[in-house]
């Protein structure tokens, strides 16, 4: 199953500079550690140490953030657009 | 003359040099300004400080920019405005509004960090800014890039008040309303900013954006004789603000401004958009995003980026929070005009209702000095109050037909039933 990762600035030193790869898995969990196999270290950049996303990073599944579906067990088909993107503040 | 080193990561504590980044490359941490708080101590003086104009560059030493500021010499320096009629009606003694709805130069506390981040655009060479906006911002932003001949793009949610889309318009920006709340609009702009090479305030600029954010805090200390206030609500969205009030009055001691003391925070949220008042009373860390429903668009905003500095800023000085339903927002914004004659937008009266709700509670005590941050105005947002207030009495111009409303009017019992036509 193959999805579609959008890769944010500070990551891309990990990725040649590419902004966007393909990357596979049927869930979150498995794409970050496929997108580990093809980028060594870039897991340990999205997740804490006890394996959980950490807590300035937001990952979206369709524009949809992962912590309104199921986390990192949240389910991917073929084609699904995911976004790794840095929190960012507004408002008061 | 500059003093500031560098950046430095909140996180992991990793440095960086002086350049438009705002997370940090390990671990995504918020990057913050690093400063040289013995040489400012060495340089700064309160008689320094009172020799300068009324504007938020008068702390210039504990801002970080390294020329001339090249925005925002009007902004900041609002009325810290003794509220006894509010106060009595809250039962408490010493009561301070911290009157931001009068900023310069579009009437909310954005035109502080507004200012840095624009004189900071500048510095770095950037032709255009832009930023991610419930509104407030947007208006601030598009206003100073008009003064500063800059181009801009603003980024907004759809379905704003018209105050807030026509308060940006009419400065000559290109707006962009983006089909989804607030939330969405924040992913768009770091993807954005991202790609494209603009300077955007709240993304890429943040780090000396927010720092704007601290003058709100030093105001209230200089206005209130050089001391702080006990107690200090203010609202909490993107929670940008309230860690640099909490920064601001450190830095205040740090420097020798100020003697000690100590100044208690309170979260102010919307029941509709609460996450961090959910946390805190949960006594966690971790802060669940929200979508938000409530009138107070400005802070409609459910993933708070800068949420867990909220957390430990409140927790930290010994505050807490409230969160209050739209029904107690529209009241508060009505006694806040009715008693102070200061007309504010829903965020404020969020921040008058959330005093009140912690006086009740007893969280406040009575007897000490509060000060309520009145974050923004209401004449950018009329909508939420159009149907709650008296619609005029429509008479003909003869005294005759005065005479008769008048006595109607003063008769006791008799308001409601002549309600006045549209």
């Amino acid at each position: 199953m193959m999805v579609r990762v959008r890769v944010p600035t500070p990551l891309r030193k990990l990725t040649n500079g590419v902004d966007e790869v393909n990357a596979q898995g049927n869930n979150v969990r498995a794409l970050v550690e496929d997108l580990e196999r093809n980028f060594p270290g870039i897991k340990e950049r999205i997740c804490d140490e006890s394996g959980k996303i950490r807590r300035f990073v937001n990952v979206y599944v369709n524009g949809d953030d992962i912590r309104f579906l199921q986390n990192l067990e949240t389910s991917l088909k073929e084609g699904d657009n995911i976004s790794i993107v840095p929190a960012i503040a507004g408002g008061v | 003359m500059s003093f500031v080193q560098g950046l430095k990561c909140r996180e992991c504590g990793q440095e960086y040099p002086k350049e438009p980044l705002h997370v940090c490359e390990t671990c995504f941490g918020p990057l913050e300004i690093v400063y040289d708080y013995d040489r400012i101590k060495k340089s700064i003086s309160r008689e320094k400080i009172l020799s300068r104009p009324n504007n938020l560059w008068r702390y210039r030493e504990l801002l970080p920019i390294d020329g001339e500021p090249r925005a925002g010499l009007y902004s900041g320096f609002t009325p810290l405005v003794r509220a006894h009629r509010l106060g009595e009606v809250l039962g408490v003694k010493e009561l301070y509004l911290k009157d931001d709805s009068v900023n310069h130069p579009t009437f909310s506390y954005k035109d502080r960090v507004v200012s840095v981040a624009i004189s900071k655009a500048i510095e770095f060479g950037f032709d255009t800014v832009s930023c991610a906006s419930t509104g407030n911002l947007a208006n601030s932003v598009a206003a100073h890039a008009a003064k500063a001949g800059l181009n801009c793009y603003v980024f907004i949610p759809d379905g704003l008040e018209q105050g807030k889309i026509i308060g940006s318009a009419i400065y000559g920006p290109r707006t962009i309303s983006i089909k989804g709340n607030y939330d969405d609009v924040n992913r768009l702009c770091s993807e954005i900013a991202d790609k494209y090479g603009w300077a955007f305030v709240n993304v890429n600029l943040r780090p000396y954006y927010a720092e704007g954010a601290k003058t709100h805090g030093f105001e209230i200390a200089e206005q209130l004789g050089w001391k702080l206030p006990r107690h200090l609500v203010v609202a909490s969205a993107g929670g940008t603000i309230l860690p640099k009030l909490a920064k601001a009055f450190k830095e205040l001691k740090r420097v020798g401004l100020i003697e000690d003391g100590e100044c208690k925070i309170y979260a102010a949220q919307a029941a509709g958009c609460d996450p961090m008042i959910q946390a805190l009373k949960k006594g966690t860390d971790l802060i669940s995003p929200v979508k938000p429903n409530t009138i107070a668009s400005s802070i409609a905003i459910g993933n708070p980026a800068d949420g867990y500095y909220v957390l430990q800023a409140v927790r930290e000085s010994g505050g807490w929070g409230e969160s209050v339903t739209d029904e107690e927002i529209l009241d508060a914004i009505k006694l806040l005009a009715r008693t102070e004659g200061i007309f504010t937008e829903p965020a404020g009266g969020t921040e008058v209702a959330v005093a009140k709700k912690l006086i009740q509670q007893g969280r406040i005590p009575r007897d000490e000095s509060i000060v309520i941050s009145i974050t923004g105005n209401g004449y950018k947002t009329l909508e939420v109050v159009a149907h709650s207030v008296e619609k005029p009495f429509r008479i003909h111009a003869h005294l005759k037909d005065f005479d008769e409303l008048y006595l109607q009017l003063t008769q006791p019992s008799s308001g409601k039933a002549l309600a006045g036509e549209g």
